[in-house]
């Protein structure tokens, strides 16, 4: 299959409640015409109902949702012209293979020789060429999901939905097919909006991340400046492992246990902030330290092995303790690391992130 | 024998020590069959009494009931009302048990438990309460009006079948459907139905069966050229033990066995 | 053409038409059930309610308790309730005595032979009841197989009077009722998890106080819907106590019938009508407060 256009998305004021609760709180959202954009949240944060919503399964009280110029928060699912997978595929057991990806084209009366050359076209997409025939209850997990994706696209449409399509899929196999996912989008180009609550999926697939929170959009941002730049402390919460430092604000000076920080970047506002410390960036310092790098001293509490990595709790002198991750090849200074040692810790300015102390600002 | 000893359940109670409770079990389950079952070869009894074993092998009765044109007219009445009722009956009751339990209206409860009345309510009132609205309506002893009657009294079993039905379905389906572009009805008619289909002839077999056994309701409302079977039978059994209803008997055990296994078989290549 | 004005004095777009929408929804699929609710509200609510008015009317034409009254005065009267009431309670006790077991056997059964062995029970279930209390009527009379083969055996010299009486109707009615009894039971039992008698066992109970501790118990919801339903059944139960009776055994509804049939007595048998169904739905109401009663409906075949 080649490339197919794309429609931009542009979400205005979505607004949904059940009850007292906000499932959706005035959202705004664009997706631009062909990127692959993931709704990021926890379980609960209103991610899928607004993919619902976007599908036409679920009926804002409010708001206005458009395909390109299209108002569609009015039309109904059946005429809105989306691709949609499903967490557990949804796929029709009565049919074969080739029943269930040639079904939109029967409803949409294409005529049956090019029903079948299109159902091939797609199959052979999503590499399951020849599977035509099988019956859906002989197929794997991953088959499935590929039947289920060959279904959603064999009608070409301009914006495909996906909800948490791999979350039923074991470890190797969803790693595979995030990869296989991306290039396919790649290749057909069509407006992607994807639903999961596994950062770091959102992480490998996404040209940007919406992080939803309690029906609000947290942040929206491509994935490095979601991850090195979060807009709040849930965000930053959320994703990538995360130890929090208070820290004195006087203006644009921050300081900690007494000394002043080198920090590359300030967040918006005035208010009060923390300093966020992802263990992978924290250094194991030994001898001089390089320019730009804040150095925290404490003392080792406990080092524990997982294997490709260790993560190593230090005491910090001047209070909490923090975490340090890195690599456990050995002959390197952190593997020779102790309970008990001390250590000097060091962040660069780069990565000490400062993160606002009410978590739920939005952007 | 060693399996007498062997562990029954969890709590390590052998099958020795239970051998009461089977024994029990067996004779409670051929009390419950026997008497159902005998009247077959008492059928083919030649002697008035109806002797089990038949002393004599004979199909008079049988012969008895198919000379006996009221009797014939009787059995096709309860034919054809068991048959309407069944086709009247399924799709309406099918129609109410989705657009009840998809509609997420609070009414929808309600209505439930409206429909369901006939199965809670004791039948002598509806046959009673029905009797008095056709008398007004000049329904009594009609074909059509026992019909209604009957779909009244069939409509909870389709509702609590294809219900059952429904609740274990995994409706993303028909999500799935209308996302590629099918109404809400082809996507029911395409998808959904043929994944409940096996409920729904097991709705439409339950049907077939109230209708055709019923009695009270016939008993008021089916009269005249229109009496149905069971309430001839009743009739002749306030009366005197008539033999020929043996014979009627074991014809009915037979269609509801069919019925039955007919059910049993759908449900089960279902899963 | 996409700027879209957020100010002005939209600050909930749509949101009326959105409303309309998913209430004009809701309504048309509340609308595939009118078939269904207006042939009961027309063929057997408004009906029954007529009757229910009926009731009061006396043999003048006007208000009047009379038809109530002469429930309370009669003796007759007296004596059906007491039959229906008696035969309800001992048809409903003789069946937890017999289903219980019966429940907990198939129970304990693996599938395949608990599917077998249930087809005794679906069997009667599903034979015409005509047909069950006629076989019961064969079977039971003076020379009848059960007399016959009784006094081969020895049990008893002379043919007893097994029908035509109380004896007969409750053979009758327990046969047709117990199915009812075990199959919610069955259900509740099989819902019953394992961990529960093995937890009891790894305390150290052994099995006959692991079941009247741990297990009796937990079954007795659905012991209690069974007997509910059975209860409920044979008070308004007609055809079998009406063969199998003899005209000694005459319950509430076989007076119904002979007021309407025989009298032509409209208000006599809708009062009567009214405090049967009275009676059922108050039993119903206080037991559903005890008890989901859509568990036992929703559990499907």
């Amino acid at each position: 299959m080649t490339g197919t256009d794309s429609l931009p998305i542009s979400i205005a004021g979505i607004t949904k409640r059940y009850g007292e609760v906000y499932a959706l709180d005035h959202v705004d959202l664009e997706v631009r015409s062909g990127e692959f954009l993931t709704l990021l949240g926890p379980s609960g944060s209103g991610k899928t109902t607004l993919l619902m919503a976007l599908a036409g399964f679920t009926r804002p009280d409010s708001g206005s949702i458009r395909f390109g110029d299209r108002e569609i928060v009015l039309t109904p699912p059946h005429r809105r012209d989306v691709g949609m997978v499903f967490q557990n595929y949804a796929l029709f057991p009565h049919m074969s293979v080739a029943g269930n990806v040639g079904y939109p084209l029967r409803l949409r009366k294409v005529a049956k020789a090019e029903i079948a050359a299109r159902v091939g076209q797609a199959l052979e997409t999503v590499k399951l060429a020849g599977y035509g025939e099988r019956r859906v209850d002989q197929l794997s997990g991953g088959q499935k999901q590929r039947v289920a994706l060959a279904r959603a696209i064999v009608f070409r449409p301009r914006i495909l939905l996906m909800d948490e399509p791999l979350s039923a899929l074991d470890k190797q196999l969803r790693e595979h097919m995030q990869i296989e996912l991306r290039q396919l989008h790649e290749r057909l180009g069509m407006t992607t909006v994807y639903v999961t609550h596994d950062q770091r999926e959102a992480l490998t697939m996404s040209d940007r991340i919406a992080v939803i929170n309690h029906g609000r959009l947290m942040q929206l941002d491509a994935p490095r400046r979601i991850y090195d730049r979060p807009a709040n402390r849930f965000v930053a919460d959320f994703i990538g492992e995360s130890t929090f430092l208070d820290v004195e604000r006087d203006g644009d000076t921050v300081r900690f246990g007494g000394r002043g920080l080198d920090i590359a970047w300030m967040p918006e506002g005035d208010g009060a902030v923390q300093l966020l410390i992802r263990p992978e960036r924290l250094a194991l310092l030994t001898g001089d330290a390089p320019d730009g790098m804040n150095r925290f001293e404490g003392r080792v509490q406990a080092i524990v092995y997982q294997g490709d990595t260790a993560l190593a709790y230090v005491a910090l002198a001047d209070g909490p303790e923090v975490a340090l991750r890195a690599g456990t090849r050995t002959g390197t200074a952190f593997d020779r690391l102790s309970r008990g040692d001390t250590v000097t810790l060091g962040l660069h300015r780069d990565d000490a992130v400062l993160v606002p102390v009410d978590g739920a600002g939005e952007r | 024998m060693r399996w007498l000893d062997r562990p029954a359940g969890d709590t390590q109670i052998t099958h020795r020590q239970r051998l009461w409770l089977y024994a029990l079990a067996g004779i409670i389950m051929l009390l419950l069959v026997a008497p159902t079952i005998i009247v077959i070869p008492m059928s083919f009894s030649a002697s008035q009494y109806l002797e089990f074993p038949p002393r004599d092998w004979s199909l008079r009765w049988y012969e008895h009931y198919l000379g006996e044109p009221e009797w014939l007219a009787a059995t096709a009445t309860s034919l054809k009302a068991g048959l309407l009722t069944m086709l009247v009956a399924t799709p309406i009751g099918t129609m109410a048990a989705y657009g009840l339990h998809v509609s997420g209206h609070w009414l929808a409860r309600w209505l439930f438990i409206l429909l369901i009345t006939p199965m809670m309510v004791p039948v002598i009132l509806i046959a009673i309460g029905v009797f008095y609205a056709f008398v007004q309506l000049r329904m009594v002893n009609t074909l059509f009006g026992l019909v209604v009657a009957h779909t009244i009294l069939a409509l909870p079993l389709v509702l609590i079948v294809v219900g059952a039905a429904l609740k274990s379905y995994d409706f993303n389906q028909e999500m799935a459907a209308r996302s590629l572009g099918a109404s809400r009805l082809k996507a029911f008619l395409t998808v959904t139905l043929p994944q409940i289909r096996f409920s729904v002839v097991t709705a439409a077999l339950l049907a077939f069966l109230t209708s055709f056994d019923e009695v009270i309701v016939a008993m008021f409302v089916s009269g005249g050229d229109n009496s149905t079977l069971t309430r001839n039978m009743f009739n002749s059994l306030r009366d005197q033990i008539d033999p020929t209803i043996a014979s009627i008997s074991t014809i009915m055990i037979v269609v509801s066995s069919t019925a039955l296994v007919l059910a049993q078989l759908f449900g089960r290549s279902k899963s | 053409m996409i700027a879209v004005e957020h100010a002005a004095a939209d600050t909930a777009p749509n949101a009326d038409e959105l409303h309309r929408q998913s209430d004009r929804e809701r309504w048309a699929m509340l609308g595939l059930a009118s078939p269904a609710v207006l042939t009961v509200l027309v063929i057997m609510v408004l009906p029954v309610g007529w009757l229910f008015y009926l009731s009061f009317i006396g043999e003048s034409g006007g208000f009047s308790l009379e038809n109530y009254g002469r429930m309370l005065e009669s003796k007759a009267y007296g004596r059906i309730f007491w039959t229906t009431f008696e035969v309800s309670f001992l048809t409903t006790g003789i069946c937890i005595l017999l289903g219980y077991p019966l429940a907990y056997f198939l129970a304990q059964l693996p599938r395949r032979a608990a599917a077998l062995c249930m087809l005794t029970v679906l069997l009667p279930f599903w034979t015409s009841l005509l047909v069950r209390t006629y076989a019961w009527l064969v079977l039971l009379q003076r020379k009848g197989l059960v007399n016959t083969w009784a006094i081969d055996l020895g049990l008893w010299d002379e043919p007893v009077a097994l029908v035509h009486n109380m004896t007969g109707t409750l053979i009758g009615m327990v046969h047709i009722m117990l199915p009812f009894l075990v199959l919610p039971l069955y259900g509740a039992m099989k819902a019953i998890s394992g961990d529960y008698v093995r937890a009891a066992a790894n305390l150290g109970a052994g099995p006959t106080a692991a079941f009247w501790g741990v297990f009796f118990p937990l079954s007795l919801p659905g012991l209690f819907a069974g007997a509910l339903i059975v209860f409920v059944l044979c008070l308004g139960f007609f055809v079998t106590p009406a063969v199998l009776g003899g005209g000694k055994v005459i319950m509430v509804s076989m007076q119904i019938t002979n007021n309407i049939e025989l009298f032509f007595n409209w208000g006599a048998a809708s009062a009567l009508g009214v405090v049967l169904l009275a009676i059922t739905l108050g039993i119903l109401l206080a037991a559903s407060r005890l008890l989901r009663l859509d568990a036992v409906l929703g559990g499907g075949h």
